[in-house]
């Protein structure tokens, strides 16, 4: 890109008036609407100083809840990772009826309120659903419990592995694999020496996305949870006790955590993004080569 | 399983490749499925329950319970904030395309990057530091309430936490097109003597519309069933700033499942009606440009 373009080559909006205008109003959403709302999260929770954040932090509460919050995303993460690479694998190295209907399937969770995914659940499984009721005549209870917790952040949380891979499948297309099974390679053999080298990158950024919401997930969790301190209390769901107990720096202090998770995804995605543009940049001149 | 539907429409080359590609790879069969028992489980199995729920309801209670004017009220306050908030997004978030896909200037990568924060942030974080930053008290609040604008706790205050938690969606539907929109059409209208707004009137715009549609109905549609990062800031006060999920949580937690149930029916349909609109446009518009 020209900074300074000839006049064959001017394009819309390179005026240094509209430009300027135009980078001043962008800078001035990202820090009001962006940067400033993080900073604000870090520094409430730092507002009684490093000693309250560390008791804050170290509450057997909020310990709690930190372990409960791991243990289901420890919990969610491989499911859904198997489950996106199996439905990424499906829909774009082969065609059958129906493909593109389960495509927009996998985006239902996008589409539906918390709320609703939540209930749906409830309902099912709840004492008054037709699997709850049966479930509870075996003495098994999953909703108000960590397993519905954990079953609702599966929903929320099942397209982004899948999101990230097709498009990126799909470009790059199936002949090498091809190539890899005529020549007498065994199908697992084929995805980890070929297919997996080529989608790493959007595995590892589609495994930092499900592992963003399913830490962070309020309202779908919110109902089936029950929310009960020091046992089915999540971090999101801890931080909401602790705001309407008016405790403010110890509701940021929780907050903290999270808005660092958020943080780390998003170094993860430059990072992510960098790496596939190297590959790409190296692709091409091996090709021009 | 048979073919006929999809082959049917393909050419003879393409028809050869997926022939092929089905002959060759294998793990049709595994990947089938762990796809299916996957979505039959996680995703089809539990609408079961909302449906059985709904059916065994009358019409007329059905009726009584989603025209209730209480929750009435809370279509009205949740679709109007969700217009108002997608309205912001669809301005601010071409904005922010444009000026990424455009210009070069210093904290570009940061403002590119931090644009996925609200992707990133759980909603409920979200949602405690618009309400502590838009309080009477807070750092925006206190400079707003000075000019008589209140935010926190009224209807507005909803439309800044949707506009928050939606805002990526318009800037990443729009960017990818700006960024590969070809300059000679727009260069030549430049140096013929149009004037910018013209020319992106009549060249950049009608390329770009499409996706920023795209983005501004996604940010829409998940403007409508957000909860955790509104009802911090909403006030809550019913008849004003309720919100329709939180009506649906809030007949929850009076036990009152099947009236939960119906309004959440309602919701679901048009959160599904949204998702295959989408995708329907989205896979018209795609075929027109291939076909150009």
């Amino acid at each position: 890109m020209h900074s300074n373009p000839s006049p064959q080559h001017r394009r819309v909006g390179d005026s240094p008036v509209i430009k300027w205008l135009l980078i001043g109003i962008a800078i001035a959403i990202t820090v009001g609407l962006l940067i400033i709302p993080l900073l604000v999260i870090f520094l409430e929770a730092l507002g009684a100083g490093w000693g309250t954040l560390a008791d804050n932090l170290l509450d057997q509460y909020t310990l709690h809840a930190i372990g409960l919050t791991l243990f289901v995303a420890a919990l969610t993460v491989p499911l859904n990772l198997a489950f996106g690479t199996a439905l990424a694998w499906l829909v774009t190295r082969f065609r059958f009826p129906g493909r593109k209907l389960l495509i927009t399937l996998i985006d239902i969770p996008f589409a539906v309120s918390p709320v609703v995914a939540g209930l749906l659940y409830l309902l099912l499984y709840g004492r008054n659903g037709w699997v709850g009721s049966w479930l509870a005549d075996q003495d098994m209870q999953l909703m108000f419990s960590w397993p519905g917790i954990v079953m609702v952040t599966v929903f929320v949380t099942c397209p982004f592995v899948a999101r990230e891979l097709i498009p990126l499948m799909q470009q790059q297309g199936s002949e090498e694999e091809e190539a890899g099974v005529v020549l007498g390679a065994s199908g697992l053999r084929v995805f980890r020496t070929i297919t997996l080298p080529n989608i790493k990158w959007a595995l590892v950024y589609g495994v930092v996305l499900t592992n963003a919401r399913a830490v962070g997930e309020f309202g779908a969790v919110s109902v089936v949870s029950g929310n009960i301190r020091g046992q089915t209390n999540t971090l999101p769901l801890h931080v909401e006790l602790l705001y309407q107990d008016y405790n403010i720096v110890g509701a940021f202090a929780s907050a903290s955590l999270l808005a660092g998770i958020a943080v780390l995804t998003l170094v993860a995605k430059g990072l992510v993004e960098w790496r596939q543009a190297r590959a790409l940049n190296r692709l091409q001149t091996e090709e021009t080569a | 399983m048979s073919t006929a539907s999809q082959t049917g429409a393909a050419t003879p080359q393409r028809r050869l490749r997926q022939n092929r590609s089905k002959r060759v790879l294998p793990g049709f069969g595994l990947s089938l499925g762990i796809s299916l028992l996957f979505i039959s489980l996680i995703l089809l199995l539990p609408l079961t329950g909302l449906v059985m729920e709904v059916s065994a309801m009358s019409f007329n209670e059905f009726w009584f319970v989603v025209t209730d004017p209480r929750v009435v009220a809370s279509y009205k306050v949740t679709v109007l904030a969700a217009l108002a908030a997608s309205a912001f997004n669809g301005a601010f978030g071409l904005l922010l395309a444009w000026v990424l896909v455009r210009y070069e200037f210093p904290g570009k990568r940061l403002i590119d990057a931090m644009v996925d924060l609200p992707f990133a942030l759980p909603t409920a974080v979200a949602g405690i530091t618009l309400a502590t930053l838009f309080a009477a008290n807070g750092w925006y609040g206190q400079w707003l309430s000075k000019v008589g604008i209140e935010i926190a706790f009224t209807p507005v205050g909803i439309v800044v936490a949707m506009a928050f938690t939606s805002l990526p969606f318009v800037v990443r539907t729009v960017q990818p097109v700006l960024e590969e929109l070809a300059p000679e059409d727009e260069e030549a209208a430049v140096s013929l003597g149009a004037s910018d707004g013209h020319v992106f009137r009549r060249v950049i715009f009608p390329a770009l519309w499409p996706a920023l549609l795209t983005g501004v109905a996604l940010s829409f549609t998940r403007s409508l069933g957000e909860f955790g990062a509104v009802i911090f800031i909403a006030g809550n006060m019913p008849y004003v700033s309720e919100v329709t999920s939180l009506m649906i949580f809030i007949r929850l937690q009076e036990f009152d499942y099947a009236a939960a149930s119906a309004i959440a029916s309602v919701v679901l349909l048009v959160s599904l009606v949204m998702l295959f609109a989408i995708t329907l446009w989205q896979a018209r518009h795609l075929k027109r440009i291939e076909g150009r």
